[in-house]
Formats: structure tokens, C-alpha cells, sequence
């Protein structure tokens, strides 16, 4: 399966990814619009420091212990794609709690979001990948 | 002081309703011109630190940013231009030679410009490429003048050592201190895809390059930087560096501040410590001074690889070509006044040499009519900025072109000219570290393999539209060419007609 993978070699910590991300979720047409003077949700998140930068978002794995451990129903793998049901979501947060990658976070009012490989929006492929300047993430098999 | 103020070169508009404030401008701007302001939630910008290099208009998602030029600009005189005022303040207040980068950028003739290309009409067949073949490929280094035969009567098939292109163009010497690491990564793994060569400039080649061994020129130039036998046996040939186009006569200073790790173990000079390549060859002072360093390298690489020898454009380049020609070298190579540069003192690089295409044309034809034009191949550079400026090249008479500054703009590079200043933005002429990875060679190399296949492609639809199927037959081939503008003795010196004749 294609997933969104790192090379932090190549990360320049500009933080795009986290815009373009927050962007795609947005259903806005114009980034203005749907960022300018608001806070920012994004999936993906830059960390490291001076010397390093990655982007971390979800690893899709292949057994999901926040699937395992969401007591809702709320996640579910859909072929290999971990996605989120918003109306579902109690917002316990046991997810963000579990996820050994830091990759599950508190989104707008408090409901959990997480990276959906850009499948439930009109981006296509990851918003992340497409406008990272640098190839410092990339979407393929491995 | 007051008086020491010099009015911003440019202005930075930021168009406030799409502007997100999402810092990446702040970020990757190594001037630190733009700076967050949390306070108001807005970012702000100190134009007077902005060269214009556009990675922050590149990168900005909302498209918010805009430089222009400074409008505010002092009285209009024909006489004493904004720039030349400015130029004074500057040295006014610091006393120091004005330095620059890349090529001469005033308005002076681009002869490649005034040069047109012939097409078949009615009575001879052009060729369609796509449907023909097309040969590109280019052997470099001294012909036969005769067919030989062995002592059974056979056709001998020895030519000496020749480099083999698959297209007339090559990367041209920038040397890794004044380039990064990644733009050498670039480059290299572009030639060995390309079936062409890039050239170590004067820094020696970095360890990890070896590998790319087969299609690298090493460089020998006045410093001497980096040069043993490994390097030179590495090569595919050994380049000499007499003079370089956009600072002929005079060396370079790469500052102590750039020779740190890798560069400095490269160079083989200590850390911190200047690299100063003197402007002559202290041990070179004549032709056959020139014979001599050609004849040592040889033996160093027991005449297996050709020696090319590089010279600046200037005003007595046809005998100083012949003088080359006949020194042993196999190749010549002439940089015009438009090359580029990691960094040149001003005056020098504005004001000094002449253009290529005058070069060429003179050097051709001096070869020529003293029948050694067989002896050595001729490569030219200093400005070939497209597909139809190689073409003209060759049909002016060179065997190859070298490129630099089309290679670093594939690259990324947004001719801001302050290379000179090592913080380059764009990850091309930097060594500090967080620029230098701006560059990822992937994406470097398969941008100049773009390039160049994209060229290749006009090349031979150029040639094809002649009726001509090999670059060979285009060599020299100055009835493919036309003036248009240009004087009887400029005409006379390019070797060409005026259109209409």
C-alpha cells in the first residue's frame, strides 16, 4: 500500500506541509480564506530542532492500536487507510493517548483528527506530498 | 551616520488579505528579511537585507509576496545612473573593491542574438527527427590530419584519447566550496546520466564523487587546489585553468570563513584559511611554459586522457589559441566575457574581455587557416543560454559548449547575483549546512536531465529544419548562419553574410 513516508534528510522545517494539510481539510477553494487569521488544525506536524526536521503523520500501520483502543467505534481501517468518523468521535482521546507516533491530535472542538492519506477530501493524493518543496515527504510503496 | 544610507535596491509588497502569516517566508529567508511580529499576529519585512532571490515569493502558499524594484530613486541623469551613484556611496563608506556574481548583466551586444539560423526550402529536403535519425554525439580531443595504414596495409582505427559526448554540451568548472556539495551531487549524477561531463572546477573532487570518475573533467587551475594523482587519474581529462571569463586576468579568493570540513579536506588546505588561486600560473609564462604542464599531465596520466587548456575571451585570443594548439593540448577551451562567477571584483567582470562569439569565430578561422584546426577540439562558454545559442555555437565553429549558469538556474537559481555572500537561499553557492539541503539531488539532477533532453530535442529539430542529420555536418557550417544588425566588420569577423544576402 502507498503511505506517506519521510526523508528528513530533506526537511527544511518550513512547515508547508502543516498549511497545505489544514488547507486540503478546509472544503475552502482559497487558502486565505480558510486560514488567514484563524488557528491551524493540521494532521501532519513538523518536529525536530535546529539541526533536524520531520513531519509527522499518521504511519497507517498495519495493526492500528488506536482502532483497537477507540471505544466508540470512531476509527476504522477502510483498505489500509485509517479514517476517523467524526459523529462517532467521543472525544475520551484514549487514540492520542495510544498512538506510539504522536500522530493522532485534538482538532477544531475538541474532535480527533488524524491524516486520511487526503482520501476524504478533493486534494487527490496527500496535500502534504504535492506541495512539500523539497521532497522531504513522498507517497509511494515500500 | 545618516549619509551612509543607501536606498533599498527593492521593495517587498506583501498583499495583507491573503497573507496567513504561516512564517515560511521568515523561515527560509537567509537575509532575514521577514520577521514574525506576534504581538499584531503579522509579519513584517527590513527590504534593505532583501538581494531579490525570490525563494520567499517561491515558497509563500498564498502567493502574498511581491519584490519590485525601489521606486524611490535618485534624480534621473543620463550621465551618473542610480546604480553608479550607488556604487560610489558604497565604496564611500566601506573603501573596499565592489565584488559581484554570475555574469555581466549590463546591456552590451548579445551576438547570438543578432545571428540567425537557415532552413530548407523547396530545393532541399529538411528532416523530420521524429521520424529520422539524428546523430548528436561529439568526439573531443586532436583528429588525424591523414588516414594511416598498418604495416599489413590495414586502416588504422587508433584514434587518440577522445572524449565522448552524447550531445555537444557539457557542464562547465564550478568548483565545490564556491558551489554546494548538492549542486555538485546534481551535476554529477546528471553527466553520468546524460552521457556528458561536468567539471570539479579548481576545488578538487570530493570523495564520494569518484564514483562519477568517468564523466568528470578535473580541473588544475593556479592554486592547485585538490590536485594528486588520484584526482587526476580519476578523471576523464584534466582540465588547465589559465583564465576564466568573467574575471580574466586575475585569480580568486575563496574567503577562509567557506573553507571548513569537507571543503577544506577537499582542497587539501587547512580550515579557516584562505584559498587564494594567484592569477597567473607561477610556473607558466610562455607557450612552451604551457607545453610543459600539458606534457606532465600527460605522463601523470600516462596519455590516456586528453588535457583540455581554458582560457578568458580577450582581445588576442586567436593567437593565443594557436599558440594553445600547438602546445599539445587536445582541447580549447574559451570562456567569454558574459560567464559566470562564485565572485569577481566588478569592474573586472563588467569591463573585461570580449564577447564568445567573437572569439570563436576569430579562433575557428585563424585555426583553420593555419591547418591546425585538427589539433585541438574548441569548447565554448560565458553565456550559451539556449538550444539555438549551441547551435550557432557550433555552426560558428566549436565542437561543444560549456554551460554553468543555465545548469545552476535549473538548478534553482534566481540570478539575484550575491553568491558572493554564501548564504544562498536557493542551496546552490552555500556551505552552511541548512541551506546547502535545500537542494536535494534528486530532484537537482532530474532537472538538469530535463534540461539538457529538452535541448537535445531542439538541437536536432534545428539541425533538421537545415536538412542537416549530424552534428558534425554542422560544425563550422557558417553559410547556416545570417547577421541581422549588425556592421560590415562585425560580419566580417563572425564570418557570416547578412541576412537578405
Amino acid at each position: 500500500m502507498k503511505r506517506v513516508y519521510v526523508n528528513e534528510e530533506w526537511c527544511l522545517g518550513c512547515h508547508l506541509c502543516e498549511y497545505n494539510c489544514a488547507f486540503a481539510n478546509s472544503g475552502e477553494i482559497d487558502m486565505s480564506k480558510a486560514l488567514k487569521g484563524k488557528p491551524v488544525f493540521p494532521r501532519v506536524k513538523i518536529d525536530g530542532d535546529e539541526h533536524i526536521n520531520f513531519a509527522v503523520s499518521c504511519r497507517h500501520c498495519d495493526d492500528p492500536i488506536c482502532v483497537k483502543s477507540c471505544i466508540s467505534g470512531a476509527l476504522s481501517v477502510n483498505n489500509g487507510v485509517i479514517q476517523i468518523d467524526h459523529n462517532k468521535c467521543v472525544k475520551c482521546l484514549t487514540c492520542i493517548l495510544v498512538c506510539p507516533y504522536g500522530a493522532v491530535s485534538e482538532g477544531e472542538h475538541g474532535i480527533v483528527q488524524k491524516c486520511e492519506l487526503c482520501v476524504e477530501n478533493s486534494c487527490g493524493e496527500p496535500a502534504c506530498v504535492k506541495g512539500c518543496p523539497n521532497r522531504a515527504i513522498v507517497y509511494e510503496e515500500r | 551616520m545618516s549619509v551612509e544610507f543607501v536606498n533599498p535596491e527593492f521593495e517587498v509588497i506583501r498583499n495583507d488579505n491573503r497573507c496567513i502569516a504561516c512564517r515560511v517566508c521568515e523561515r527560509q529567508c537567509a537575509n532575514e528579511v521577514h520577521l514574525f511580529d506576534p504581538d499584531r499576529g503579522i509579519i513584517l519585512s527590513d527590504e534593505s537585507k532583501c538581494v531579490n532571490c525570490q525563494r520567499c515569493v517561491s515558497l509563500c502558499p498564498t502567493r502574498a509576496l511581491k519584490i519590485v524594484k525601489n521606486e524611490c530613486r535618485l534624480r534621473e541623469n543620463a550621465n551618473w545612473s542610480d546604480s553608479t551613484i550607488k556604487e560610489i556611496y558604497k565604496q564611500a563608506n566601506s573603501g573596499g573593491v565592489l565584488l559581484s556574481s554570475m555574469g555581466n548583466p549590463n546591456p552590451l551586444p548579445v551576438y547570438w542574438d543578432k545571428i540567425l539560423i537557415n532552413a530548407s526550402q523547396v530545393t532541399n529536403p529538411s528532416i523530420d527527427p521524429l521520424r529520422e535519425p539524428m546523430e548528436t554525439k561529439v568526439f573531443l580531443g586532436k583528429k588525424p590530419d591523414k588516414i594511416t595504414r598498418n604495416e599489413d596495409g590495414s586502416l588504422n582505427c587508433e584514434l587518440l584519447t577522445q572524449l565522448e559526448l552524447s550531445m555537444p554540451v557539457m557542464f562547465s568548472a564550478m568548483s565545490y566550496g564556491s558551489i554546494s556539495y548538492n549542486a555538485h551531487a546534481s551535476l554529477a549524477r546528471a553527466s553520468k546520466e546524460l552521457g556528458i561531463f561536468y567539471n570539479t572546477g579548481e576545488g578538487g573532487l570530493h570523495e564520494d564523487f569518484y564514483c562519477y570518475g568517468e564523466n568528470t573533467i578535473v580541473q588544475v587551475a593556479s592554486g592547485r587546489f585538490g590536485v594528486y594523482e588520484d584526482y587526476l587519474e580519476a578523471g576523464a581529462a584534466v582540465e588547465i585553468k589559465m583564465g576564466q571569463g568573467a574575471k580574466p586576468g586575475i585569480g580568486g579568493h575563496l574567503p577562509g570563513a567557506k573553507i571548513v570540513g569537507d571543503v577544506s579536506r577537499t582542497r587539501m588546505i587547512p580550515e579557516g584559511s584562505d584559498a587564494i588561486s594567484p592569477a597567473p600560473h607561477h610556473d607558466i609564462y610562455s607557450i612552451e611554459d604551457l607545453r610543459q604542464l600539458v606534457f606532465s599531465l600527460k605522463e601523470a596520466t600516462e596519455y590516456k586522457k586528453p588535457i583540455i587548456v581554458k582560457v578568458a575571451a580577450v582581445h588576442n585570443i586567436a593567437a593565443i589559441a594557436s599558440g594553445i594548439a600547438r602546445s599539445g593540448a587536445d582541447i580549447i577551451a574559451i570562456d567569454g566575457f558574459r560567464g559566470g562567477t562564485g565572485a569577481a571584483p566588478t569592474r573586472i567582470r563588467d569591463n573585461v574581455g570580449i564577447p564568445i562569439e567573437l572569439a570563436l569565430a576569430s579562433v575557428d578561422q585563424r585555426l583553420r587557416d593555419e591547418g591546425i584546426r585538427n589539433n585541438v577540439s574548441l569548447v565554448v562558454g560565458g553565456s550559451i543560454r539556449s538550444a539555438s545559442d549551441v547551435v550557432k555555437a557550433i555552426a560558428l565553429g566549436a565542437d561543444a559548449c560549456y554551460i554553468a549558469t543555465a545548469a545552476v538556474l535549473a538548478l534553482g537559481c534566481h540570478l539575484c547575483r550575491t553568491c558572493q555572500t554564501g548564504k544562498c537561499n536557493w542551496g546552490i553557492a552555500t556551505q552552511r549546512p541548512e541551506l546547502v539541503k535545500r537542494l536535494n539531488p534528486d530532484m537537482g539532477a532530474e532537472r538538469l536531465v530535463n534540461l539538457m533532453t529538452a535541448w537535445q530535442h531542439e538541437i536536432k529539430e534545428l539541425m533538421g529544419g537545415m536538412g542537416i542529420n549530424s552534428i558534425e555536418s554542422l560544425r563550422g557550417n557558417r553559410l547556416m548562419l545570417r547577421g541581422i544588425g549588425l556592421t560590415e566588420k562585425e560580419l566580417e569577423i563572425l564570418g557570416i553574410s547578412h541576412a537578405g544576402e
